[in-house]
C-alpha cells in the first residue's frame, strides 16, 4: 500500500481537517449541559463560525496546480481489516467543504426565532449534522465515507420529526427509508471493492481496473445510492415532502449540502472507479438527466406552496448537476461542480427568505404572501436576486454554471443541448411567476389574505428585514454577485482535478473494450439509438 | 495451580452459594442487593484476572482458552450490568427476590461453564444448568393473575424440553459416526464426513437446534414473543442477553468444527438464516408491546449472526463475538428504558413511549442509540458488527445473503425508527411526570451510550481479542 503517493500531508500548524469535524461535535456535546435558549444559540453560531475560520485556509492555502489530495491526514485505525483514518481534498471536494462550513452559520441564524421548542436538541443535531457532512466530504476511506453519509440520517430524520410541519411522521420516515435503501445497495459495493481488491482507501480503487461486467455491478450500486440522494428522475419523491416538512435550517441542509452528496459521489465513486460503466451508461443518465430538467421544472410551474416550488425546482436545477457531469467533458464537469456550489448559496437564499416570510405570515402558499413590495422591499429586493439567480440570469452565480454545462452539452451532441434549453426557460417561467405574485400581484385585498393568514388580530404588521435576517442575505446576495461577475478563483480550484478525473475516465474507459455479447440485447440497441441521436 | 484457571467459575459458585445461604435466611432489601451485586462484581473482576489463561482440565472435557475467557467476562459482565440495572426488582414476587438473584447467578455460572466445555455430555450439562434456573425464574412475576407468567413459565420449559431432546438425538448421529464425544476428535472426522455423509449434517443440524433455541434462531425461535411478553422485565433482559452470549460461543466452537469449505451444511444454515431474519423482521413490524417487538427483533439479529457463522472464516467468527457484545450493549439500552417506564413492572407499548424525551431526556437517548444500533446505522456497535459479519460473507462469496440481509435491515430500520419517533416526536404537549431517576441509572444510562458510540467507532480492541480467539479454533 502506498497511500502516501496519492496525498500531500498536511503542513498548516494545525489538523485542519480532523479538527473541522470536531469542533461541531464538541460543541454538539456542550449544547447538551447549556439549559439557556439565548446562549444556545450564541453557542451555535459561535461553533459554526469557528469552524468556517479554520477552514478558510483550505481555500487560501490549496495548491492549484495538483490533483492530489491535500491537506491529508493518515492514521492506522482497525488494522484488522486494513483501515486506515484517512481524510483530504482535492479541488472538488474542497470546494463542497467549503460550502458546508459557509452554508452551516446560516442554518443557525435563519433558526433564531423559527425554532420555538427544544433549542439544545436543535443545536445538537445541527452541530453533529455539519460533523457528519463535512466526514463525508473529506473522507478518502469508503469506510469513513459511509458512516458519515449514513449518521447523517439520524439528525436530519430528527430534524424533520421534530422541528416539522403538519405532515412530519411522513415526511421523515419517508426521507428515512428511502435514503437507507439506496445506501445499503452502496455498502454492498464497498465491501465488494474491498473483496476484489483489499482496500477501502478511495484513490487507490480509482487506479484499479476491473473487468466491464464487475464495473457495471459496482457503478449500479453506487449510482442508485447517488441518485436517490441527489435526487434524480424517477427517485425524487422524498425531496418535496422532505422539503416541504422540514424546519427552515433542515431545508438549507437539505438543498444546500446534502442534495450535493448525491452529486459528490457520482464524481468521487462512480466516474474514476466505474469508468467503462460509466460511458456506457452515459446516455441513460444523460437522458435521466434532461427529464429530471424538463420534468421537476414542469412541476414547479404548477405549485401554489412556495417550498415545493423551490423543492421541484432543485430537481431540475440538480438535473443540470447531473447532466453536466455525464456530459464526461471539461466544460460539464466544470459546470456541474459550480452548479452544485451555486445551488447551495441560491437555494439556500431562497429557503432562508421562505422561513423570514413563513415567520411572518405563518403561511407558505404564494396567495397568503403575495404583494408585498410595498410593504417589505428590501425582503422583495432580496428575494429577486435569488429568483434571478435560480433562473440563471446574466451576472448572477447560475448562469456561470448553468451555461458552462449547456456549453458542454452542445459540444457533446446538438440534441442534448436542445432538450436542456426548455429546462432553462421553464426555470424562468416559474420563478418569474413566483416573484410577480409575491412581488407585485393584484394588489387590492391582499392584506385581508394577511388578516386570515396570521388570525390573531394584530394582522398585516409586516416588518421589514431585521439586522439578523439583512445581514444572512446580504452575504449571500454578494457571494451570488461575486461567483456570477468572477467565478475564475473557484474554476482553477477544481481545474486540477476535473483534467485529473477526465484523464482517468479516458485512461480506464478505453482499457476495458465493451463486449457487445455480454450486456441485454435491447438495452444495447437503445444504447446504439441514444448514442446516434447524441452524435447528430 | 488448576484452580486457578476456573477461578471465575469459583468466584461465582461462592456467589451462588453465598445467595442461596441468604435465601435461606430470608435477607431482603439493601443487604441483598450488596450481596448479589458484590458477589457479581467479584466475578467480573475474575473474568478479567484470568482471561489470559489457557489448559485444559477434567480429563480433556473443560478447556480454558482465548474465546471461553473472553465470553466468560462478556457474561461476568453481563450479569454485573444486569444486576445494576435492575437492583431493586420492582417487577419480582416480594419473596422470591433472594432466589432471583441465585437463580439468575446459577444461569450465568451453567453459560461460563458451557463456553468452556468442549464435550458433548459436559456441553449438555451445562447447557441443562443454566435452562433448568430460567426456567424457575420466569414465573417469579409480580401480580394478581399469575396465568400469563406461568404460561410463559411452561413454554420455556417445554420448548427448551423438546430443544435437548432433539440435541441428544442429533449428538447420538455424530457419535456414532465418529465415536467420540470429544470436540478435538469430532472436528479432526468431521470436514470429511459432513462432505460424504449426509448424516453428519443431519446430525450436526440437529444437535445445533438446542442452541438456536437459546438463541432464539428459527426454526426454534417460536418461544420467544410469548416469553419475552410473559417474563417480568427483568428475567426478560436476561434472557435476552446472556443466554444468546453462551449459545454464540458454543456455535462458533461447533460450527468452525465443520471446516472452512462450502457445503450441504453452510447452506442448510443459510436458509435459517435467511428465515430467521426475514421472519423476525416482518413480524416484528407490526408489534406495539415493546418486548414483543424486541423478542422478534433478536430473531432476525441471530440470522446476521448465523452469517458471520456460516461464512467460516477467522474474521466472520469474530465478528460474531464483537457483534454479540454489541447486542448485549444495545439490548441493555432498550430494556432499561422499559425497566424504568414500569416502575410496578407492567408490560409497556408504544402509547407509553410517546413523549418520552420530556419525561427522562437521558432515557430517551438511552433507547435512541439502542434502537439506532440495533437498525444498524453508524456510527454505532450494531453497524461495525454487521460492517464486519458482511465482509466476512461476501469474502465467501455470498453475495445474495448479504443483500437479503441488508434489505431486511432496511426493513427493520422501520420499526426501530417507530420507537424513536415515539420517544421523540409523538406525545401531547404539556406538562408530563417526570421520570425520576437516581444518580445511578443515569449514569448507567451514559455508560450505555459511550459504550454502542465508542466501541462502534473503535473496534480493533474487541476484535482483535475475538480474532484471537477464533484464530486457535480454525
Amino acid at each position: 500500500m502506498h497511500m502516501e503517493k496519492y496525498l500531500i500531508l498536511n503542513t498548516l500548524s494545525y489538523p485542519v481537517l480532523s479538527l473541522i469535524m470536531l469542533v461541531p461535535l464538541v460543541g454538539a456535546l456542550i449544547s447538551l449541559v447549556i439549559k439557556n435558549e439565548t446562549y444556545l444559540k450564541i453557542l451555535g453560531l459561535l461553533v459554526t463560525l469557528i469552524t468556517l475560520v479554520l477552514s478558510l485556509p483550505l481555500f487560501t492555502c490549496f495548491d492549484l496546480h495538483t490533483a492530489k489530495y491535500q491537506f491529508a491526514e493518515l492514521r492506522a485505525w482497525f488494522p484488522l481489516l486494513k483501515l486506515h483514518y484517512v481524510v483530504g481534498v482535492d479541488g472538488i471536494s474542497v470546494l463542497l467543504v467549503l460550502l458546508t462550513t459557509f452554508i452551516m452559520p446560516f442554518c443557525i441564524l435563519c433558526s433564531w426565532r423559527y425554532i420555538k421548542k427544544r433549542m439544545g436538541e436543535f443545536i445538537f443535531v445541527t452541530l453533529v449534522m455539519e460533523a457528519a457532512m463535512i466526514g463525508v466530504f473529506i473522507s478518502l476511506n469508503t469506510v469513513l465515507f459511509y458512516i458519515c453519509w449514513e449518521a447523517m440520517l439520524i439528525p436530519m430524520f430528527l430534524l424533520i420529526a421534530v422541528w416539522g410541519g403538519t405532515r412530519k411522521d411522513y415526511a421523515s420516515i419517508k426521507f428515512f427509508l428511502y435514503t437507507l435503501c439506496g445506501s445499503i445497495f452502496l455498502l454492498v459495493a464497498i465491501v465488494a471493492l474491498y473483496i476484489k481488491t483489499g482496500t477501502f482507501f478511495i484513490p487507490a480503487l480509482m487506479d484499479q481496473e476491473f473487468s466491464f461486467a464487475y464495473q457495471m455491478w459496482i457503478f449500479l450500486a453506487c449510482a442508485l445510492a447517488f441518485a436517490i440522494k441527489i435526487p434524480m428522475y424517477p427517485l425524487h419523491t422524498w425531496l418535496p415532502a422532505a422539503h416541504v416538512e422540514a424546519p427552515t435550517a433542515g431545508s438549507v441542509i437539505l438543498a444546500s449540502i446534502l442534495l450535493k452528496m448525491g452529486g459528490y459521489g457520482f464524481l468521487r465513486f462512480c466516474l474514476p472507479m466505474a469508468p467503462a460503466a460509466t460511458i456506457y451508461c452515459m446516455p441513460y443518465l444523460i437522458a435521466l438527466s434532461l427529464i429530471s430538467i424538463i420534468f421537476g421544472g414542469y412541476l414547479a410551474l404548477g405549485q401554489t406552496d412556495i417550498k415545493k416550488l423551490i423543492a421541484y425546482s432543485s430537481v431540475g436545477h440538480m438535473g443540470f448537476v447531473t447532466l453536466g457531469i455525464f456530459l464526461l467533458n471539461d466544460q460539464g464537469l466544470k459546470g456541474a461542480i459550480l452548479q452544485m456550489i451555486n445551488h447551495g448559496i441560491t437555494t439556500g437564499g431562497l429557503f432562508i427568505m421562505v422561513g423570514m416570510i413563513y415567520e411572518r405570515t405563518h403561511s407558505r402558499e404564494i396567495a397568503d404572501n403575495s404583494a408585498l413590495g410595498m410593504v417589505m422591499p428590501i425582503y422583495v429586493t432580496f428575494l429577486g436576486i435569488f429568483c434571478l439567480s435560480s433562473l440563471a440570469f446574466p451576472g448572477t452565480n447560475s448562469f456561470v454554471g448553468e451555461f458552462l454545462v449547456l456549453f458542454g452539452a452542445f459540444k457533446k451532441s446538438v440534441v442534448v443541448g436542445f432538450l436542456a434549453i426548455p429546462g432553462a426557460i421553464l426555470a424562468a417561467a416559474y420563478m418569474l411567476r413566483l416573484l410577480q405574485r409575491m412581488v407585485w400581484a393584484d394588489s387590492d385585498g391582499h392584506a385581508h389574505h394577511h388578516d386570515e393568514a396570521v388570525g390573531d388580530g394584530h394582522a398585516h404588521k409586516l416588518d421589514d428585514l431585521s439586522f439578523r435576517e439583512l445581514s444572512m442575505v446580504v452575504v449571500l446576495a454578494i457571494f451570488v454577485f461575486w461567483i456570477g461577475l468572477y467565478p475564475a478563483p473557484l474554476l482553477n480550484i477544481m481545474d486540477a482535478s476535473v483534467t485529473h478525473l477526465l484523464h482517468q475516465i479516458s485512461v480506464g474507459g478505453s482499457v476495458v473494450p465493451v463486449d457487445p455479447h455480454s450486456g441485454h440485447q435491447a438495452l444495447l440497441e437503445l444504447g446504439n439509438w441514444c448514442k446516434q441521436m447524441m452524435t447528430f | 495451580m488448576q484452580a486457578m484457571l476456573i477461578l471465575p467459575e469459583l468466584v461465582l459458585i461462592a456467589t451462588v452459594l453465598v445467595l442461596f445461604a441468604a435465601s435461606l435466611k430470608k435477607i431482603k432489601g439493601t443487604t441483598l442487593t450488596v450481596i448479589a451485586l458484590a458477589g457479581t462484581f467479584l466475578t467480573l473482576v475474575a473474568t478479567v484476572l484470568s482471561i489470559s489463561a489457557s489448559g485444559t482440565i477434567f480429563a480433556g472435557a473443560y478447556q480454558v482458552d482465548t474465546l471461553s475467557q473472553l465470553i466468560k467476562f462478556l457474561l461476568g459482565g453481563g450479569l454485573f450490568l444486569i444486576f445494576v440495572m435492575c437492583r431493586d426488582l420492582s417487577g419480582i414476587e416480594e419473596e422470591m427476590q433472594n432466589e432471583f438473584f441465585f437463580f439468575l447467578s446459577l444461569s450465568t455460572l451453567g453459560l461460563m461453564m458451557m463456553s468452556s466445555a468442549v464435550e458433548l455430555l459436559t456441553i449438555l450439562v451445562c447447557l441443562e444448568i443454566s435452562s433448568y434456573a430460567l426456567y424457575v425464574v420466569i414465573s417469579f412475576r409480580k401480580g394478581e393473575g399469575r396465568r400469563t407468567e406461568v404460561e410463559a413459565g411452561i413454554k420455556y420449559v417445554l420448548f427448551g424440553a423438546a430443544a435437548t431432546g432433539i440435541s441428544l438425538f442429533g449428538i447420538s448421529y455424530i457419535f456414532g459416526l465418529t465415536h467420540s464425544t470429544y470436540l478435538v476428535d469430532i472436528s479432526a472426522q468431521l470436514p470429511n464426513l459432513i462432505q460424504h455423509q449426509s448424516m453428519a449434517v443431519i446430525g450436526m443440524v440437529l444437535m445445533l437446534c438446542s442452541f438456536f433455541y437459546k438463541l432464539a434462531m428459527f426454526p426454534m425461535h417460536a418461544w420467544t414473543p410469548d416469553i419475552y411478553q410473559g417474563a417480568s422485565n427483568e428475567t426478560t433482559t436476561f434472557i435476552a442477553t446472556l443466554p444468546k452470549v453462551g449459545a454464540a460461543a458454543l456455535l462458533i466452537r461447533l460450527i468452525s468444527m465443520t471446516g472452512p469449505s462450502v457445503t450441504e451444511f453452510t447452506w442448510v444454515l443459510v436458509v435459517l438464516a435467511v428465515l430467521s431474519m426475514s421472519f423476525g423482521n416482518l413480524a416484528a413490524l407490526v408489534q406495539d408491546d415493546i418486548k414483543r417487538l424486541l423478542a422478534y427483533s433478536s430473531i432476525a439479529h441471530a440470522g446476521y449472526m448465523m452469517i458471520g457463522l456460516l461464512s467460516g472464516n477467522q474474521l466472520g467468527m469474530a465478528a460474531v463475538i464483537y457483534y454479540i457484545a454489541g447486542y448485549v450493549l444495545m439490548n441493555l439500552a432498550c430494556f432499561v428504558v422499559i425497566y424504568y417506564i414500569a416502575p410496578r413492572g407492567e408490560n409497556i407499548t408504544f402509547e407509553d413511549l410517546k413523549g418520552l424525551y420530556r419525561r427522562s431526556p437521558i432515557l430517551a437517548f438511552t433507547l435512541a442509540a439502542g434502537a439506532f444500533g440495533m437498525a444498524g446505522i453508524p456510527p454505532t456497535v450494531g453497524f461495525t458488527g454487521k460492517f464486519v459479519i458482511f465482509t466476512a460473507a461476501l469474502e465467501k462469496g455470498f453475495y445474495g445473503l448479504v443483500v437479503i440481509a441488508m434489505v431486511n435491515a432496511a426493513v427493520s430500520a422501520f420499526y426501530y425508527l417507530k420507537l424513536v419517533r415515539a420517544v421523540y416526536c409523538q406525545g401531547e404537549e404539556g406538562a408530563v411526570e417526570k421520570i425520576e431517576l437516581g444518580i445511578g441509572v443515569k449514569v448507567f444510562g451514559f455508560f450505555l451510550i459511550a459504550a454502542i458510540i465508542l466501541v462502534g467507532i473503535m473496534p480493533q480492541g474487541l476484535m482483535s481479542m475475538a480474532d484471537q480467539a477464533v484464530a486457535a479454533l480454525l
